[in-house]
């Protein structure tokens, strides 16, 4: 690791203020991501600015409205054990469970998920599927706004993710095949029937990251089972390749992830 | 009455300081004034270095030091060797090229060193790296062996045409071929080994200290083998005469052959040290050690089996490419060929058996011994044809294994082997029954019930430990003796060190040792320490691999038991004035048989140094030595029974059952032989299911780190049923076989003969990942559809 200057910030215009005065500074959070790639040199901020400890960026919320405001500084361990998604958004428990090992989900963090934005991590597809809306300190964005492609995001350089809010919904459930290695997703589906209607977003598979696919959303319109999206293929081409899977296996993985997160349902 | 004999389940006395994180590792050592060393390292697999310009690294903070390959070629370090000589079928010997531990001139592999910076933090030294700055030409790079072979491919080093650095073949190639002219039935596969890469939990790490005074140098190391690490260092790296140089391989985090070693940062640490005039310390990361840890496998064979009209064996005629990376290793040449092809006759009676090995230089990581280091490989082969041709001819594969069984011993097989005892049947019943084998068509059905599809596959490995004895391995070409020593020192108030040449890095030695001389004397194994890793403590040893420790390195302690009981019952036949013939040790007392005469051992090993009444002429104390040569290698043999179930969507194999039946002859300790068994199937599932080290075609390593090399984890496994069967040794005074490595070696061809069972293709290459499952079963569906 090269040397860098580790500030704590206490709130968020403290932090937009760190940032401000660095050379080269970096928001921290769980640091799952970013301290391992300082360690192996491949990162080299000059400033680190700490967000852990801000408490506009931590917790929990039930809305007025059925919606869920998760702060982003919370633990995906936070996320997976709260009552509240766990019986309003079932499959953002589940799927807060499922991301790596137990030491990565008391650390790793939802706003550093979702700012890293890396194709093969379990939230975007969350975010993409319930239809949530990202609030950093100077706007709020869609999802489909906010990932922009493979490791791309809408925020600028000193723009922090605040919270994430995911509306109500009527049900939901996410279906993953972790990679045999480094257990990220491999193809993850996420499926949720709200008031605007059936999403499905996958998270791992696709080249530029999470995507929607339209035709099983549509499919199951207008039939709720695991029948309706099993001949749905996305395009291979579109999808990585690489030494734990061909495009094609992606593609079917795809399918089989889809079935089975809404068999889950059914 | 002590009961931590031999067969008693006594709990690791190492563990308290393991699990209590109390153990002294290589990187734990502090020496005053110590520099940190950081290697700066080819990111090409293949290039010619032009010049290296150390200027900018050497004008900052804290650097002492930037050395290269020209510097330590031109201090006399020498070059790095292999220490089994093979020859060709030619005659002519193995093609080797030069290795040096910093190169000057032609890197051979993403990793290689070409540089090291020394500076007073790690932090310094490996900012200092990155700042140094090396000129390559890049030249064209092959990875993969069967390339290296073809024509027109790069070549690596100038010493071996077409990258060719032997062609060996053992066995009787007419009578094989004449065997096949005669066979009934010919079973043909072409088979892979895949490439692993070790990943022991501790890292390589090496502290060198140069006294300037007395011209002497101490190396702590992650070392299997310190003493041999020594007598390399000084007779062929020209670092220091023997006495003096001290290594010590303190507590060491796992090797499985990785650490048997000498690489080039310990060589380099130990130069740099007097060069810079300070202790000189390095500790591998994790990415150097996916790169510059000696890889295991890598072979591509095509196979074939002959089977007469009544399906007994007449023929085997095996061709093995073996990749063995861009310099020969240590022991590299051995390993693909007599401890791999000598191993092609299995549990068989096999006739006639013909095996040619090619050994090839890759740009890639050099290639070693890696548990087990050859006999995976020979029975991954073997038990893969027998389960085919069972397949292929309808057979029960039990029942054609049985017909074709070796049950007569010794057994002389037609590829140097003579098994000395054996009882095959013995160890296929036992995990048939423990499997319930009979129950496997109604789990099948039930899995199938649930869109599962399930298989089961048997493995009936053999192997050989205890590699010996030197007279013979010396006629085979091997550099070494491969005998062990051990001294047995009785103190005063009679406790006992043993001093044994064998080295602990996971095997539990301070127990096992420890459990003889409770077994001899009827002592506590609390009054028993085992010393070794200490050139200076143990006079000299050949360390630890090829589960040698039990057979080879226990024998030489029996040996020095037996003298030192001798002495100890003169000593109180003189003291009770009775006939030596009549004294008995047990529960720790001498006794006269037959009388109520009794010392505590204590009170004689008082005697044996107090000196005041000793038998005439008889010298104090109680300390004695041995060096033990066996006279063959040890047999161990078992049964390995693997059920798996494939999700035919995903591809995911899932193991749901596994079942080992060894025979690893005498036990010492059932728990420690337990965790040993557990700890090879995992390596052997991982192998089979996951692991692979995966190289892009210009030699860049895919899988160099977790992210992508998929270590087998707690949730990959099932909960093992191991069992035992004993056919006692006959080679050694202990009736032991060795179990260190037979899990690794046994499970492979079990767990894919499962897979290819359950998935209705024999054809599988390891590892069966997902991905390759999901498309044998594409491929096998789109063939059926358009049958
Ligand atoms: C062994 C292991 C296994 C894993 N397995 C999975 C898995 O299965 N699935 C999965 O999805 N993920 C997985 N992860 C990733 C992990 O869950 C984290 O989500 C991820 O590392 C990023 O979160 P973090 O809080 O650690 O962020 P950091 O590492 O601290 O930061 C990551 C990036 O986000 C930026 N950032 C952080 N917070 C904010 C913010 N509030 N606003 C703006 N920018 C911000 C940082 O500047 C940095 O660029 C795994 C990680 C490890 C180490």
């Amino acid at each position: 690791m090269y040397e860098t200057s580790y500030h704590r910030a206490g709130s968020v215009s403290d932090a937009e203020a760190a940032i401000a005065n660095a050379e080269d500074g970096k928001f921290l959070a769980g640091g799952q991501t970013l301290i391992a790639t300082m360690k192996q040199r491949l990162a080299a901020p000059t400033d680190l600015i700490d967000l852990r400890h801000i408490a506009d960026l931590k917790g929990i919320a039930k809305q007025a409205d059925g919606s869920i405001r998760i702060g982003a500084a919370t633990c995906h361990a936070d996320v997976a054990t709260n009552e509240d998604v766990r019986t309003s958004i079932p499959g953002l428990a589940d799927l807060a469970g499922k991301i790596g090992d137990p030491h990565v989900r008391h650390m790793g963090t939802l706003g550093g998920s979702i700012a890293n934005n890396d194709p093969a991590a379990d939230y975007p597809a969350a975010l993409m599927a319930l239809g949530a809306t990202v609030e950093t300190n100077k706007r709020s964005l869609a999802a489909e706004d906010f990932f922009t492609g493979m490791f791309e995001t809408a925020l600028e350089d000193d723009e922090i993710v605040v919270a994430v809010t995911f509306p109500e919904c009527t049900t939901s459930a996410y279906a993953k095949f972790p990679n045999p290695a480094s257990r990220y997703s491999m193809a993850g589906v996420f499926v949720a029937k709200g008031d605007s209607g059936v999403r499905v977003a996958v998270s791992g598979a696709g080249q530029d990251g999470v995507f929607r696919v339209p035709e099983m959303e549509k499919a199951l319109e207008s039939q709720w089972s695991a029948d309706a999206v099993a001949n749905i293929k996305v395009p291979a081409e579109d999808m990585l390749s690489d030494i734990h899977g061909s495009s094609e296996y992606r593609a079917n993985l795809v399918t089989v992830m889809a079935k089975r997160a809404v068999a889950a349902l059914s | 009455m002590s009961n931590e004999g031999i067969g008693a389940r006594v709990l690791r006395k190492e563990d308290k300081r393991f699990i209590t994180g109390a153990g002294r590792y290589t990187d734990d050592m502090v020496l005053p004034r110590t520099g940190y060393a950081a290697f700066v390292r080819s990111p090409h697999a293949h290039a010619r270095i032009k010049g290296i310009d150390a200027s900018a690294a050497l004008a900052m903070p804290g650097v002492d030091a930037v050395l290269d390959g020209n510097q330590l070629v031109g201090d006399g370090i020498g070059n790095i060797i292999c220490g089994w000589m093979i020859h060709s079928k030619d005659g002519s010997p193995m093609k080797m090229g030069a290795w040096r531990a910093l190169e000057p001139e032609v890197v051979r592999f993403v990793g290689q060193a070409v540089a090291v910076v020394v500076a007073d933090t790690l932090k310094q030294a490996r900012d200092a790296a990155e700042a140094v700055v090396v000129d390559y030409e890049e030249l064209p790079a092959v990875v993969d062996s069967l390339d290296a072979l073809k024509e027109g491919a790069p070549q690596l080093h100038p010493e071996a045409e077409n990258n060719l650095i032997f062609d060996w073949e053992i066995g009787d190639e007419a009578a094989t071929n004449d065997a096949f002219s005669k066979a009934a039935h010919i079973t043909r596969m072409d088979i892979d080994n895949n490439r692993l890469v070790p990943n022991p939990m501790e890292p390589r790490s090496a502290l060198a200290s140069y006294d300037r005074a007395e011209e002497h140098y101490t190396l702590y190391t992650t070392s299997q083998n310190p003493h041999v690490a020594r007598l390399v260092l000084s007779a062929f790296y020209n670092v220091a005469p023997e006495h003096k140089l001290r290594v010590i391989a303190p507590d060491v985090g796992g090797g499985f052959g990785s650490k048997i070693y000498i690489y080039p940062e310990e060589i380099v640490c130990l130069w740099a040290s007097k060069r810079v005039g300070r202790p000189v310390k390095w500790t591998s990361d994790r990415t150097e050690a996916f790169l510059t840890d000696a890889h295991g496998r890598d072979h591509h064979s095509t196979a074939e089996l002959a089977l007469d009209a009544d399906h007994k064996i007449i023929g085997f005629r095996v061709n093995t490419v073996a990749n063995l990376g861009a310099y020969m290793s240590l022991f590299s040449s051995s390993v693909p060929t007599y401890l791999y092809a000598t191993l092609l006759s299995g549990q068989y009676d096999i006739p006639a058996i013909y095996a040619n090995v090619k050994a090839v230089y890759t740009n890639t990581t050099p290639v070693d011994a890696y548990r087990g280091a050859g006999r995976p490989e020979a029975t991954y082969l073997v038990e893969r044809m027998m389960e085919t041709a069972a397949r292929e001819l309808n057979l029960s594969p039990a029942e054609f294994r049985r017909k074709n069984f070796v049950r007569q011993f010794p057994h002389q097989t037609p590829v140097i082997m003579c098994y000395d005892a054996g009882d095959y049947d013995a160890s296929l019943d036992a995990a048939m029954k423990a499997i319930d084998y009979e129950g496997f068509p109604a789990r099948r059905a039930q899995s199938e019930a649930q869109g599962k599809l399930r298989g089961i596959g048997m493995s009936c490995y053999i192997e050989a430990c205890g590699i010996a004895p030197s007279k013979a391995v010396g006629s085979l070409g091997a550099g070494v003796g491969l005998w062990e020593s051990a001294e047995v020192r009785v103190n005063p108030v009679g406790t006992v060190e043993v001093l044994t040449g064998s080295h602990s890095h996971g095997q539990g030695h301070e127990t096992t040792f420890a459990q003889l001389i409770a077994e001899r004397f009827g002592l506590p194994t609390d009054n028993v320490s085992i010393v070794h890793g200490d050139t200076d403590k143990v006079q000299f040893g050949m360390g630890t691999y090829g589960s040698r420790s039990g057979a080879v390195g226990m024998s030489a302690i029996v040996k020095a038991l037996d003298k030192v009981e001798a002495k100890a019952k003169k000593i109180a036949a003189h003291l009770m004035e009775a006939s030596e013939g009549d004294i008995t040790i047990e529960d720790g007392e001498v006794k006269v048989v037959g009388t109520d005469k009794k010392l505590s051992f204590t009170e004689v090993a008082l005697a044996a140094y107090t000196g005041h009444n000793l038998p005439e002429g008889m010298e104090p104390g109680l300390k004695e030595g041995a060096f033990y040569d066996p006279t063959n290698f040890t047999f161990p043999a078992g049964t390995h029974i693997c059920e798996v179930e494939v999700d035919p969507d995903t591809g995911k194999v899932t193991v749901v059952g596994f079942v080992a039946a060894d025979d690893f002859g005498k036990i010492i300790n059932p728990m420690i032989v337990e965790g040993q068994v557990h700890g090879g199937l995992t390596q052997g599932i991982g192998q089979a299911l996951l692991e692979n080290a995966s190289y892009d075609e210009d030699g860049q390593l895919l899988s160099a780190s977790y992210m992508d090399y998929t270590m087998p984890r707690a949730d990959d496994v099932p909960s093992y049923v191991v069992e035992t069967t004993e056919t006692i040794c006959p080679g050694n005074p202990l009736g032991m076989k060795g179990c260190g490595e037979a899990g690794a070696i046994g499970a492979p061809p079990a767990v894919i003969n499962a897979v290819t069972d359950a998935i209705g293709t024999n054809n599988m290459q390891m590892p069966a990942s997902p991905a390759r499952v999901w498309m044998a079963l594409q491929s096998a569906g789109l063939k059926q559809a358009a049958e």
